[in-house]
């Protein structure tokens, strides 16, 4: 009954998702004017309904009911409740619904809150939302129900794959999934803006929450994902430009350029033209991530769900919605009239600076997913890896860090080099020293000596515009840009020191005996079998210390999972301040010897901890832009009580 | 002051080149997918490489071996590869046919290759140890196990991917005779 629930909860979601075009289409018009009021309600509406449908299939999830298609491919009862209900969207169906839910929803919660924008622009903004997910209905609907039932009913469940077993990888795919859907909103604003052609500050001031709300979870998702991909894949890398994490990676960084350019627009009412089409831009690089991640036109090493017609079904929705919405900008934008001057040297300018690099970074990575498959098309086979993205990415990182530092230091409309040159000294001075001193070392290759260099500089450079300021009366967004600008520097340091230090080292050790990698001692005690809950393991017992310092036991797993049978290798690190120690049990080598990796990873978890800290900055932005929001609008609502009050 | 005001015309870029995008993808959507990486040394010459003997009883294996006299095979393998095991008895049957087959063994260690040879039977004639695969890659082998037939002039003349299973035993026959017929025709 529950899928049958669900089925019809999805097409009545559907439905009113039409409802909500059309209303919200009609009622731009003068003769529709009456349909106005039906808009917000019918969004609210219909994103309940997709969530309820999302809550059934969690439900039958959870209860394992093998009469549904899905649950039978992708569960198994013998699977922990936790990994149960994260196996609802560890497979496409099922993250798709995901994705319309968000979608249902984050157009739900614009219906309810906003109220900044004329309603003209909220009318079209919403009826852009309704526009998109009928899209995706369509998809769930016609080309991936999730809800199909199976005739006969299977004994048990086929699994969900052992390296989704994870409480990190649980997690990752919702925290994305609300990054990338989230970004519709600025879609759909930018769409509304369009059509009304009302593109000012007051249109940047009311995306701006719901694009940092976006930025914030797509921040968050990429790093647990790269945290997810560095110890479950054990192969001690953390980035691997694989194509599904390019795909995560191009939307967060259109959506940082947007970020950037509507605090322009915001504040000085220029950038306009440039800022609406990175809200187009942003929420398309999640299509078309979703759309090569899905559609398997790419080899990825986590491709999964690949099915050349969802491929072509998907292709078709980016044709209709990109190419509609670019249409559009083509022709509205240039009506879209000019803002507002400003100087070379201005903060504005350092923004524009900032957005031609993020967008140039965007570009490579775009170029390097997409160039296996302009190769293959000339009949060339070719795979695209770090030797071209890192270095190209980095010529443009670069200077944008070097931007990033000296930006906000920079007034708004004109400023002299001049004024902030001293202010600039002190990390100019560190930036020096540090550099001389890794090249006095010697042995370290140019790029990560680059990045070391720059990183404790950029890290001082990021607290300057704190200096003379009242701590406590600081703004919050002013707080969110320095911990993020300060996470980004600290996550600089950690992968250059990653990828100047790391130590590596793959031995075969008899029981009893030790190894050395880096500063540590490792010695291989013993191996026994342990059971998990659907998983036996081979489990070594590493005696470890660093550099004669106390003992610490480490715990690396080799991992064989029954349903699927498939075998994972669970890595296990140490952390120290300094750095993280990574094992992985490899296999019985002849003679009783046993595989061991080991890398000494000096600094490494910096990585993780700058993206948290740009995560924590979006946050701390966003607070204060909602705060000082409530607190306007109540200060509104006292002085009119205050005027309606004598009159009383 | 500056402005960034563009010319009309680029504000249709962003569409045009979605456009691209779309007709490229298009494009690899209709074609089929293939997954094998053939070598691109394939009607190339052998490249140089002098590997030391990997087995007791063998010798090593230079590019000066592989030339001259009849089309022989190059087996790229290793101790540690289970498909490796399944070719080798049919690898064993060729080598009774009369065909030179030599060995490249791959991130190997001595005794574990003697175990595996005792134990799977040794058709090669040399066996050179490829210690950090510089020699595969500089062949174009992506894997193990895959077979090269070297035609007598030296030049590679046919890449066969992952196992020869039985059945494939006379194609196999056929390219070193077509190999034979091409290195002879220089």
């Amino acid at each position: 009954m529950l899928a049958e629930l669900g089925l019809a909860l999805l097409w009545t979601a559907a439905t009113l998702s039409l409802l909500q075009l059309v209303a919200g289409a009609l009622a731009l018009t003068p003769r529709g004017a009456d349909l106005a009021g039906l808009v917000r309600p019918v969004a609210v509406v219909q994103g309940l309904l997709a969530a309820l449908a999302f809550a059934a299939l969690i439900a039958l999830f959870a209860q394992t009911d093998l009469s549904v298609k899905l649950v039978a491919e992708n569960s198994h009862s013998a699977k922990p409740l936790l990994y149960k209900i994260a196996g609802t969207w560890g497979n496409h169906e099922g993250s798709m619904l995901l994705w319309v839910t968000v979608m249902g929803l984050s157009g739900a919660f614009v219906a309810l809150v906003e109220r900044r924008l004329p309603e003209p622009t909220m009318l079209a903004t919403l009826a852009g939302q309704a526009f998109v997910s009928i899209g995706f209905y369509a998809f769930l609907l016609f080309a991936s129900n999730p809800f199909t039932r199976l005739n006969p009913v299977p004994p048990e469940g086929n699994g969900l794959n052992p390296l989704l077993q994870d409480p990190g990888l649980a997690f990752h795919p919702p925290t994305l999934y609300v990054g990338y859907v989230g970004l519709s909103v600025a879609f759909s604003f930018a769409i509304g803006a369009l059509v009304t052609r009302e593109v000012g500050p007051a249109f940047a001031r009311a995306m701006r929450p719901w694009v940092l709300g976006a930025w914030i979870f797509l921040t968050l998702g990429i790093t647990a994902g790269s945290y997810w991909a560095y110890y479950v894949l054990g192969w001690g890398g953390w980035w691997f430009w694989d194509p599904v994490e390019n795909a995560s990676l191009m939307p967060w960084l259109a959506a940082t350029a947007l970020l950037h350019s509507a605090g322009v627009l915001a504040a000085r009412n220029a950038l306009r033209a440039w800022t609406v089409m990175l809200g187009v831009v942003a929420f398309s690089m999640s299509m078309i991530g979703t759309f090569l991640v899905r559609s398997g036109i790419l080899t990825s090493v986590h491709a999964f769900a690949v099915d050349p017609r969802r491929g072509s079904f998907i292709l078709a929705l980016l044709a209709i919605y990109i190419g509609g919405a670019l249409t559009l900008f083509a022709l509205r934008a240039s009506s879209v009239t000019e803002g507002e001057r400003f100087a070379l040297t201005s903060r504005e300018s350092s923004l524009v600076f900032n957005n031609v690099m993020l967008s140039s970074v965007l570009g490579i990575v775009l170029l390097g997913t997409l160039y296996p498959l302009l190769t293959e098309a000339m009949g060339e086979k070719v795979s695209v890896g770090p030797p071209y993205f890192t270095p190209v990415s980095a010529m443009f990182a670069v200077p944008m860090f070097v931007v990033m530092a000296v930006g906000p230091l920079l007034r708004w409309r004109r400023d002299g080099l001049s004024r902030i040159a001293p202010l600039l000294a002190l990390p100019l001075g560190l930036l020096v020293l540090a550099g001389l001193a890794l090249v006095l070392r010697g042995g370290i290759r140019p790029l990560p000596l680059l990045g070391l260099a720059l990183a404790p500089a950029l890290a001082l450079a990021s607290l300057l515009p704190l200096r003379g300021r009242d701590l406590r009366r600081l703004p919050l967004p002013t707080w969110g840009m320095v911990s993020a600008h300060f996470g980004i520097a600290v996550a600089l340091f950690g992968m250059a020191c990653d990828s100047a230090f790391t130590a590596e080292r793959l031995v075969a050790l008899p029981i009893g005996e030790s190894a050395s990698v880096g500063p540590w001692q490792i010695r291989l005690a013993g191996i026994m079998p342990v059971a998990g809950p659907n998983w036996t393991a081979l489990e070594a017992d590493l005696v470890t210390s660093y550099d004669g310092g106390t003992e610490v036991h480490l715990h690396p797993q080799a991992r064989m999972f029954w349903a699927p049978p498939q075998n994972t290798t669970n890595s296990a690190l140490h952390t120290r301040w300094n750095g993280q120690l990574y094992t992985v049990l490899g296999e019985e080598a002849e003679g009783g010897r046993w595989q061991l990796r080991l890398w000494w990873k000096p600094f490494v978890p910096l990585i993780w901890l700058g993206g948290m800290l740009v995560a924590l900055g979006g946050v701390l932005a966003l607070l204060g832009r909602v705060l000082g929001d409530i607190k306007r609008i109540s200060m509104r609502r006292r002085a009119a009580a205050r005027r309606i009050g004598p009159r009383a | 002051m500056s402005t960034l005001a563009a010319p009309r015309w680029t504000l249709w870029l962003p569409l045009a080149l979605f456009c691209l995008f779309v007709a490229l993808v298009v494009l690899g959507l209709i074609t089929p997918k293939n997954t094998d990486i053939a070598s691109k040394m394939v009607g190339k010459p052998m490249p140089a490489f002098d590997l030391r003997p990997a087995a007791d009883g063998r010798p090593g294996l230079a590019t000066r071996d592989l030339q001259g006299g009849h089309a022989r095979l190059v087996n790229i393998f290793a101790s540690w590869c289970l498909p490796c095991r399944v070719e080798a008895p049919v690898l064993g049957e060729l080598a009774r046919q009369g065909v030179e087959i030599n060995g490249i063994a791959i991130r190997d260690r001595k005794e574990d290759l003697a175990g595996y040879l005792a134990a799977n039977g040794n058709p090669y004639a040399r066996i050179g140890a490829d210690d950090v695969s510089a020699v595969q890659l500089a062949i174009g082998s992506s894997g193990v196990p895959e077979t090269f037939v070297i035609d007598p002039a030296g030049v590679i003349r046919y890449q066969h991917i992952g196992e020869i299973r039985p059945e494939q035993v006379p194609m196999i026959l056929d390219k070193l005779r077509e190999a034979d017929r091409s290195g002879a025709g220089r």
